[in-house]
């Protein structure tokens, strides 16, 4: 039954469930063992509770009314044990799992990572592929079947970026740097978001997140660096204003050290005051 | 809810009587009780602000660190001043007990003008700073440090309205049951403050100034 | 002269908040026009406003939490329909709006629903359940109400004075700071929350005092009913826990309005600090919320199912264990913020540890309700609805306490559907149980039992109905907050839900109508006994309602469930206890300390949103010299004098004979 449910809910729009990469994966079997887990646990309780709640009814001539019955120690140490036991055995698989799917764990791989740098702006995100000396906005394509290094770092408030097929969010704060590592094992389009409301705008932080095979990959970088703006200092100041609604789009090259220096400056010192109280709205 | 017979104040004869089943306690043990509470919420605070301190004492920001900016002499009269103070509040007690309204209220006067000159010092201490650009909104470390000690110094300026409000009652009142009760929880009051401030000197101070 | 604070303040453009302002004011006006009309003025002031009386205060906590009640949801209405109208379309509510109505919405509901329903019911049920006559510091009692309505006040104001926050209810930085947040929104809630949250400790600090020191003879730490415990175990954590978020919004306050850089971007502050801090706070703040209504159940399942409750001294640890726990938890709520695996680990197994003690609770439950004669009142139907409900919430909750589960659960709707699946059941059929339970108590009535189990069916159904949607939402990959979306597999869940919203609104209109029906028709309904559910606690000897001493005489507590104790012993031996030798009592004189040092403390709370320094300075000076008045009193307490104590508690003997069908001595 739950396999049923599960597919109706891929079917239906795809997201934990229907993973695409060995993280997500990872993710979504530990989900289904605890939830296996607890299950021994909840569908007896519940079932009991209702039987004991009807049985016990007052109307019900033939149940036994024991009115001093209160202590038993039996079923004390049930109540204890039970839970505790399968508390010990979850949190064995906790630890376990933790560890192998912790974020800034690199994935077991023959291919080489490759990295990208990711920024949260008000309200987009910017894709830097250092390696390969391009930009993106809004639209992150990745090889199929490469383990992704993702560095993840805010020029504004916290957010959290999040592709649930492919597996972990991860904050994103300024002035700091997270590690991410994550795969697309098959080529596909998937959805990115926002994992953490950040303004107004924030509904708007979606973005496409694009595996093709490593080939056709090679030859998009090709592309990208043929054509279009690049990433320098009059581009990145249009992109750090507030804007939404941003159309995915390309820079052909990238100032070097650029991911870095975000980490490094976080934040300008600035004091404002709103005038009436309330703020205008599409204003910083 | 009426007061133990007075050869008994504690009910410690009711030997057969456990503990938890005496009934409802005196007042003066009740209002002291929920005054520790108070203050054991109140240390709670402290130690939030403590924390913050810890998490930012590295953050200057390239600007000044504690041993740049700590005057130890300065912190040293401030120490005395107040542990002085709170030899004095220790004598209001003793006053209190023995019924003497003079002297109390002397005091109780020596208590509030050393807590008064503590908080002069530690002003000219803050005005100081400032002056050279070490505010705090110059670093995280000098936030959480204006914020740790001004919180403590903002309790003992809280402490001195509630010690003039005090010799005013007993002045106009005498020792009445309940006004002893008061002065009781503001010893308490004045007492922990020089516990919070001890830690203070410790954790701010002196390790700030030894690193 | 008034700071920031002008004409364009208030919101002229907008017309739904003028409109839903200037209705509430209409009906407010109206409310107090009549009031005064009919003479009853007086009467209010003296015997509610100004009352120090634990009975009137829990009764006040909970009309303030039931008005609240009203407010949050039809939050949660608009936001319910803004998600059911805005896939690939704006919806009705622009951003600025939706994102001050999801803060408000959940500010509302933990500070100023759940939070004073739960102290209500304590401050009521408490001192009657021990044996006293109030709590240890009444006044204090009134001044904590008072000040939690300013600060419920603070927030109505934000409505159409300035605006409220859009940062979420828990306003991380560095959106809540003063960069990201410049209007006054933010403010609102720091103050507002900094002036009912002194309320809230004071009130703490009252409850543990009343609890540990002042129980009637011979009620022992182990002849406590249930409730007492799980309330000690409360305020505790109450006194714990709320100076952590004095300290961290005082933090927040200071880098808003002087300049500090303890969370803001630059200059070394700490974004993360604050996530700690504000959690360190937030985590035992839900136990706060649903450790009373643990104890509400306790009491209710055990009364009518006519047994004591299984498991009492284990309930008792269980209960600890979890008040204890409850401080080493936290971390869960930002798994995702990169602590590495061993803290993740560390923290996602001690928040598993906690539904030890969890489950216990509900096993001791389940088999209270075993070899009972179980009687399905509403109350009793709140209770298993509670069980069934909240055993489900407790499982998702401990999957999202697996870090790599959580991973890609953290912050989705899934996150929405676990913790309302936890309050709701839990706080709010918790509240209305207890509501129902004491109402006969309170006002010498009970409420009608068909509106009150139509309402039950209601709410069950549309809770299902609103937030198991939200799970599937949630896996597949919805985020919370979100003010559009254009995914379509999304959008036929959304319209669920607002379904879900809708039947729970009918259930709202069934309370409504229970309490007109029940109020209306009071005289048929009178509680003559004291005792119309055949309690087992000590609340239940009193009269309905008990007069404001509560007890004649302490009464001498013999063993566990002292009152059901008192009437087996009355049924064996045919007659009630020996008449005791009554004097004359002394209760606290009511005093209106509360609400004008409330009056001043709003004062200064608006007056520092607004920048308006001197009406600040006036505010102090006042709230100072509100106490120094209430110092200076040299008449605290009245007399009532043992002959009106003998004709009370006549009345009262009467009632319980003839409720258990004994001879009046007074006859023999």
């Amino acid at each position: 039954m739950t396999a049923a449910f599960a597919l109706l809910v891929a079917a239906c729009a795809p997201g934990v469930l229907s993973p695409a990469g060995p993280v997500a994966s990872g993710e979504r079997t530990i989900l289904f063992n605890a939830l296996a887990i607890m299950m021994l646990i909840v569908v007896p309780t519940i079932t009991v509770t209702l039987a004991f709640a009807w049985w016990f009814r007052a109307g019900n001539k033939r149940a036994t009314y024991r009115p001093t019955w209160s202590y038993s120690g039996r079923i004390e140490l049930l109540v204890w044990s039970v839970p505790a036991l399968i508390v010990i055995f979850l949190a064995g698989l906790t630890w376990i799992g933790t560890h192998q799917l912790a974020p800034e764990r690199p994935l077991v791989s023959k291919v080489r990572p490759m990295t990208v740098q990711v920024v949260a702006l008000d309200w987009k995100w910017l894709f830097i592929y250092p390696e390969q000396g391009i930009a993106t906005v809004n639209r992150l394509v990745i090889p199929a079947g490469t383990p992704i290094a993702f560095r993840i770092t805010s020029g504004t408030v916290m957010n959290s970026f999040f592709v649930p097929q492919l597996g972990s969010q991860i904050y994103a704060m300024s002035g700091m740097d997270a590690k991410l590592h994550l795969q697309a094992d098959r080529p596909g389009r998937f959805n990115g978001l926002s994992a953490h409301y950040s303004g107004e705008g924030f509904a708007d932080m979606d973005f496409v997140v694009e595996a093709v095979p490593p080939a056709q990959f090679a030859g998009w970088i090709a592309r990208t660096k043929a054509a279009g703006p690049s990433l320098d200092d009059a581009h990145l100041a249009a992109l750090s204003k507030s804007t939404v609604n941003v159309a995915p789009h390309a820079y052909r090259a990238v100032m070097s050290g650029l991911y870095d220096r975000i980490v490094a400056n976080a934040g300008v010192s600035a004091h404002e005051e709103s005038r009436s109280g309330r703020e205008d709205n599409h204003v910083r | 809810m009426s007061d133990a017979a007075p050869a008994d104040p504690h009910q410690l004869g009711h030997g057969e009587v456990p503990g938890d089943q005496r009934g409802p306690a005196p007042k003066r043990i009740v209002v002291g009780y929920g005054f520790w509470i108070f203050l054991l919420s109140d240390f709670i605070m402290f130690a939030a602000f403590f924390a913050a301190y810890a998490v930012l004492v590295g953050e200057t920001a390239g600007g000044p660190r504690g041993a740049d900016l700590f005057d130890l002499t300065l912190v040293g009269w401030e120490t005395a001043l107040l542990l002085l103070s709170s030899f004095a509040c220790g004598l209001t007690g003793l006053a209190m007990i023995a019924d003497r309204r003079g002297l109390f209220q002397i005091a109780m006067a020596v208590t509030g003008i050393l807590g008064a000159a503590f908080l002069c010092l530690e002003l000219y201490e803050f005005t100081h700073l400032i002056g050279e650009g070490a505010g705090p909104s110059r670093s995280a470390f000098l936030s959480a440090f204006f914020a740790l000690v001004g919180c403590h110094g903002l309790h003992v300026f809280l402490g001195l309205l509630w010690l003039t409000t005090m010799m005013a009652q007993v002045q106009a009142k005498g020792f009445r049951e309940d006004i002893r009760r008061r002065i009781a929880c503001f010893s308490l009051f004045w007492h922990a403050l020089d516990i919070i401030w001890v830690a203070l000197l410790t954790v701010v101070y002196l390790l700030g100034t030894a690193a | 002269m008034f700071g920031r604070l002008g004409w364009d303040s208030v919101p002229w453009e907008q017309p739904l908040p003028l409109v839903a302002f200037g209705m509430a004011a209409l009906c407010i006006l109206a409310l107090i026009g009549w009031t005064w009309r009919a003479g009853h003025m007086p009467y209010i002031w003296r015997e509610w406003i100004t009352s120090v009386d634990h009975k009137r205060i829990g009764v006040m906590y909970c009309i303030l939490a039931a008005v609240m009640l009203l407010r949050g949801f039809s939050d949660a209405l608009l936001m319910r329909a803004q998600q059911a109208i805005a896939y690939a379309s704006p919806g009705y509510l622009p951003p600025d709006h939706y994102d001050q109505i999801f803060t408000a919405h959940g500010v509302m509901m933990i500070f100023f629903v759940a939070m004073p329903f739960m102290i209500g019911l304590m401050n009521f049920a408490v001192p009657l359940q021990l044996g006293i006559r109030d709590v240890a510091f009444p006044t204090l009692n009134s001044v904590s109400f008072w000040l939690t309505a300013a600060g419920a006040l603070l927030v109505n104001i934000s409505l159409v004075i300035g605006e409220f926050a859009k940062t979420g209810w828990v306003v991380y930085p560095p959106l809540s700071e003063l960069r990201f947040s410049p209007g006054v929104g933010v403010d609102y809630y720091l103050w507002a929350l900094q002036v009912s949250g002194v309320g809230t400790l004071l009130s703490g600090v009252n409850l543990v005092t009343t609890i540990l020191k002042m129980r009637a003879p011979g009620m022992g730490y182990t002849r406590m009913p249930m409730f007492c415990w799980t309330s000690l175990a409360t305020n505790l954590l109450i006194v714990a826990a709320f100076p952590i978020l004095t300290a961290t919004l005082a933090m927040l306050t200071l880098d808003r309005y002087l300049g500090f850089h303890f969370f803001t971007n630059e200059l070394g502050g700490n974004q993360m600090m604050f996530v700690n801090l504000i959690w360190a706070w937030g985590h035992p703040e839900v136990y706060i919320l649903i450790l009373p209504a643990f104890g509400i159940f306790s009491e209710v399942v055990s009364t009518f199912s006519g047994k004591p409750l299984f498991g009492y001294r284990s309930m008792i640890l269980a209960t600890m264990a979890i008040c204890l726990l409850s401080f080493m938890v936290w971390l869960h709520h930002f798994f995702t913020m990169g602590a590495g695996a061993d803290v993740n680990g560390f923290f996602g197994i001690s928040t598993m540890i906690i539904a030890v003690p969890t489950g216990v609770k509900v096993f001791n439950w389940i088999f209270t309700m075993y070899g009972g004669r179980i009687r399905y009142t509403s109350m009793m139907l709140w209770s298993v609805g509670f069980i069934v409900t909240f055993v489900i919430g407790g499982m998702t909750g401990v999957l999202l306490a697996v870090p790599p589960a959580d991973f890609v659960l953290h912050n989705s709707l899934f996150l929405v559907a676990h913790f309302h699946n936890i309050v709701i059941p839990g706080v709010l059929f918790g509240a209305f149980a207890g509501l129902t339970y004491w109402w006969p108590k309170a006002f010498g009535f009970t409420l009608d039992e068909k509106w009150g189990k139509r309402s039950f069916w209601f709410w069950l159904s549309g809770f299902y109905l609103a937030f198991m949607p939200l799970y599937v939402l949630g896996l597949m990959g919805m985020t919370r907050r979100l003010q559009h979306y254009d995914v379509p597999g999304w959008h036929p869940w959304l319209v669920a839900a607002a379904g879900g919203a809708v039947l729970i609104a009918c259930g709202i209109a069934c309370q409504i109508v229970m309490f007109v029906v029940s109020i209306r028709g009071r005289h048929d309904r009178v509680d003559t006994s004291g005792d119309p559910w055949d309690g087992r606690t000590l609340e239940w000897s009193t009269t309905s309602p008990p007069p404001i001493f509560n007890f004649a005489v302490l009464p001498d507590v013999r063993g566990e469930e002292a009152y059901w104790g008192l009437k087996s012993t009355a049924r064996e031996n045919r007659a009630l206890s020996e008449k005791p030798d009554y004097e004359e009592i002394e209760m606290p004189r009511n005093s209106p300390t509360g609400i004008v040092s409330a009056f001043f403390a709003t004062a200064m709370g608006f007056a520092l949103v607004w920048h308006i320094w001197w009406l600040v300075i006036v505010g102090f000076l006042g709230a100072w010299a509100t106490f120094v008045v209430f110092a200076w009193r040299d008449d605290a307490e009245y007399v009532i004098p043992a002959d009106e104590v003998e004709r009370r508690d006549r009345l009262r003997r009467q009632g319980k004979a003839d409720l258990l069908g004994v001879p009046d001595e007074a006859l023999a």
